[in-house]
């Protein structure tokens, strides 16, 4: 078996999952059951500044979205940062890491954007003994309205200038978590960068209203009637998460800089992938909210059967593989060509791919008076949407053609030369080959 | 206190009455709203839907799925209503298993359909649960419509044309309406009086007036209500059972299944219906497994099915072939009854073993004698009571694709009437589709 051991900025734990800075990380007992059932770390959750502490909404915190069978793919929520006293948490911490000395314990952090404020609390988080901090840069709720969170997020200045004072005041690593409300997620990655982070963390939650009740017509999560919108996480963000994650990981200003993953990792294959993108960790939330802690049997042994399989010995080694086939579109080989082959012994006749061929593209697949579709490829241009919508896994694949094969839809001799938008002769801003 | 499986002859009260209620509860239970969203779910909404092809009413099945996922069972339940008005009893008695439940492409792909059947349940129930009623009659048209026999065909067509805003007269023959729905079918399917709540809110649009003990070439003619009426649609079913030719056949104990069944759909009390210790079924169809499970079901101590062909011949579904295998009915095939031995009753049934050559069934000299202190014949009902000068198809009345008989005036549809198979669904789509023809000619 693969070892799953991980090195993360210096900071060493059993295995890359961390459980992210929320409810599940938020007092000693919880975080002694993670411990317990075999998480690699916490990033406890964020700590605010020394005094009364917030209060939270006494009504639901939470809404969601299902797939079938009522199986929760979207969460949101709308609780703050702890609200429990510093004191509390710090002496919580300090003991748990006495006690697991093995697992990483990451404190995460959100006081005003004032020097003052990190000053008086980084010392403090120092003596517990957490491997390093987070900086949440990235609640979109409640805190933001304060001038915290996502607010200080939007803002690569400010992120900048706070991370500086968490380098100056805290020796330890510095974990930026950035917030996925902002139209260009490399901007804040790179101000974190230049203000002296050791990494960046990310996704943190998206802003989102989860349904809105027809009968009393509030948005959920309803608090008397009103709702608010709530940070949304679990499966449905994974895409966008692994986007940001990409963007960071590529970019010429950012390459290299250490990230931990975040946002809708459920089985090991997700973990898998944030990490291929560049992720040395990942985060989980949802996961862990939904199916209790003891999915982490399940994320540690699929993750290291899967490196087992592919001969991968150490997680590091993982770690970005996928990041070069991260490209731009203007990049992607235009002179590559496929078509949509159906597997009538595997084809079930529901007719979606004809359903969706026929109304909503191409119009290349033939429907016979028997049902059996057939795809023509003079009209096939392989979108794949075809093999989306296909019940049956395996039935209907892109089949590349060979190089010199005539395309029935263009005419066209296929190319064996990679050729790109670049200098492809309908753009305008196409420099002719030389 | 029950007399128990073992006491011979044809007797009442062999199981307690506990056994008997749990024997007849539902065959299917109820979907609750859980499991029916999650049963939806697995709808793949086809193109051009298989099992909408296999209905033979045309319900839009892969939209009322998605209507109950989308959390309005009631807007699913409108959805069959319209196409077949008895939706609700369909969804109990339908052989789902050789329509539409046979066309879904997930019995290709798993061999687990959709539940159709019992979605189509969940759908209706909550329709007739919420006393709700979704048709209004259209504005009168001043016609009226007799309608002869109140199964399935009679009532679908009845409902439509009332909807359609002709006034409709039902004469129904036996003293409660509903047809084989009342009187036919497995009581295990159609539980708690289901057959007389759906007529009665099948009644409920308005314009439908229902006259029992009205017996055609009794009380009525076909001539005077063909006077009295603008039309006339007969739905009169198979009133006829086909004589066992069988020495021994006139022993006590040997009797129509379709009696049988009818008594245990009409029985106050199944403690006091009697059934034999050792029943014999004739029979392949769907009449002689219900007459089979029901007999098991009362506490009979062996069952036997006894069929001439092979099981693949047999009328009755491979699922209700197992239906009843799974209650300890024991299935004899390539069988025939030859002789009922017994002195005054029934007490042995000798059946002689068949063969066939070339489609024709011989019997192989090889006989057979088992107990049987019940022989119930299922071996076919017949037309009975045609008007005269109808002209008929073989052994039903010859009708078009319309509905239209050999008569200026006068319909049919349903058992009685040429076409398609003598299904419940079968009934209600032939009535359904006469009643448009109707309506075309009275309106034209």
């Amino acid at each position: 078996m693969a070892d799953l051991k991980t090195n993360f900025l210096g900071i060493e734990s059993p295995n890359p999952y961390w459980l992210a800075s929320a409810p599940p990380t938020d007092k000693e007992y919880n975080v002694r059951r993670a411990f317990e059932a075999g998480w690699g770390g916490v990033v406890w959750k964020t700590l605010g500044s020394e005094g009364p502490p917030v209060v939270n909404v006494n009504g639901p915190r939470y809404g969601a979205i299902y797939g079938a069978d009522r199986r929760l793919l979207g969460l949101n929520n709308i609780e703050l940062i702890t609200d429990r006293p510093l004191e509390v948490n710090l002496e919580e911490m300090a003991r748990v890491k006495a006690d697991y000395p093995d697992r990483a314990l990451i404190a995460s952090i959100m006081v005003p954007c004032e020097e003052e404020a990190w000053k008086a609390i980084l010392p403090r988080v120092e003596e517990t003994g957490a491997d390093g901090i987070e900086l949440n840069f990235g609640c979109p709720h409640g805190m933001s309205e304060r001038g915290m969170g996502s607010a200080v997020g939007q803002v690569p200045e400010y992120i900048e200038m706070v991370t500086r004072w968490c380098k100056k005041y805290y020796d330890r690593p510095v974990i930026v978590k950035l917030t996925p409300n902002i139209t260009d997620v490399r901007k804040p990655a790179e101000a974190a960068k230049n203000g002296g982070a050791d990494a960046v963390s990310l996704i943190n939650t998206i802003n989102s209203i989860t349904s809105v009740n027809l009968d009393t017509l509030s948005p959920e999560p309803s608090i008397d009637g009103k709702g608010s919108h709530g940070g949304y996480c679990g499966p449905a963000v994974k895409p966008i998460a692994l986007s940001m994650v990409s963007e960071i990981a590529r970019a010429e200003a950012t390459h290299g800089l250490p990230i931990s993953g975040i946002g809708g990792v459920t089985t090991w294959r997700d973990a898998a992938e944030f990490m291929a993108l560049g992720c040395g960790t990942v985060q989980v939330c949802t996961a862990a909210m939904t199916y209790g802690f003891k999915i982490i049997d399940e994320l540690t042994a699929g993750l290291s059967k899967w490196m087992d399989e592919k001969g991968y010995t150490d997680v590091s080694q993982v770690v970005g593989l996928a990041v070069p086939n991260v490209t731009d579109w203007k990049y992607l080989n235009l002179n590559y060509v496929a078509k949509a082959k159906i597997d009538q012994d595997q084809c079930i006749k529901c007719g979606r791919c004809y359903a969706a061929c026929e109304d909503t593209s191409h119009q290349a697949i033939s429907m016979s008076a028997d049902r059996v579709f057939e795809v023509m490829d003079d009209e096939c241009v392989a979108c794949n949407l075809c093999v989306d919508v296909c019940p049956v896994d395996g039935c209907i694949s892109m089949v590349p053609m060979a190089a010199g094969e005539v395309d029935p839809r263009t005419g066209q001799e296929v190319q064996p030369e990679y050729a790109n938008w670049t200098t492809h002769p309908n753009n305008p801003m196409s420099k002719a080959a030389e | 206190m029950a007399q128990g499986q073992m006491v011979p002859g044809i007797v009442s009260g062999r199981l307690s009455s506990d056994e008997l209620t749990s024997n007849f509860t539902d065959l299917h239970p109820p979907l609750a709203g859980h499991e029916a969203a999650v049963a939806a779910d697995r709808c793949y909404f086809c193109y051009d839907a298989p099992c909408v092809t296999a209905c033979p009413t045309d319900i839009d099945i892969p939209l009322f799925m998605r209507q109950i996922q989308a959390g309005q069972p009631e807007a699913a339940g409108e959805t069959i209503l319209t196409q077949n008005i008895l939706g609700g009893m369909c969804a109990r008695v339908c052989p789902t298993e050789t329509l539409c439940e046979e066309a879904c492409v997930r019995e290709t792909a798993e061999g687990a359909p959709v539940e159709i059947g019992r979605l189509q349940r969940y759908a209706t129930d909550s329709v007739m649960t919420a006393g709700d009623h979704p048709f209004e009659r259209a504005a009168p048209t001043g016609k009226t419509v007799a309608v002869i026999g109140a199964g399935p065909a009679g009532l679908a067509c009845a409902h439509r044309l009332a909807m359609l805003g002709h006034d409709v007269v039902i004469h129904e023959s036996k003293p409660k309406p509903g047809g084989l729905n009342e009187y036919g079918i497995a009581a295990y399917k159609s539980t708690n009086d289901f057959a007389q709540v759906e007529v009665d809110w099948l009644l409920k649009i308005g314009g439908i007036t229902i006259e029992t003990g009205s017996v055609l070439g009794e009380s009525i003619s076909l001539d005077g209500l063909v006077e009295a009426y603008d039309a006339v649609f007969l739905s009169i079913g198979l009133a006829g059972v086909n004589a066992l030719r069988t020495q021994g056949a006139d022993l006590d104990g040997v009797r129509h299944a379709v009696d049988f069944i009818s008594d245990v759909r009409q029985a106050d009390d199944l403690a006091h219906l009697p059934v034999g210790r050792n029943v014999v079924v004739i029979g392949g169809g769907m009449t002689a497994v219900d007459a089979a499970v029901k007999s098991k079901l009362l506490g009979a101590e062996h069952v036997t099915i006894a069929y001439r062909r092979g099981r693949d011949a047999m009328g009755a579904s491979r699922y209700e072939q197992d239906l009843a295998a799974s209650h300890g009915v024991k299935i004899m095939t390539n069988v025939q009854p030859v002789m009922v031995h017994g002195d005054g009753a029934a007490a042995e049934i000798e059946l002689e073993y068949t063969a066939s050559h070339d489609g024709k069934l011989t019997g192989t000299g090889e006989v057979i004698r088992i107990a049987a202190d019940q022989v119930l014949k299922a071996i076919g009902q017949t037309l009975e009571g045609a008007p005269e000068g109808l002209a008929l198809d073989g052994s039903k009345i010859a009708v078009d694709d319309a509905g239209r008989t050999s008569m200026t005036g006068i319909w049919a549809g349903g058992d009685c009437a040429t076409g398609g198979d003598d299904l419940t669904v079968t009934a209600v789509a032939e009535g359904r589709d006469a009643a448009m023809d109707i309506h075309a000619k009275l309106t034209a």
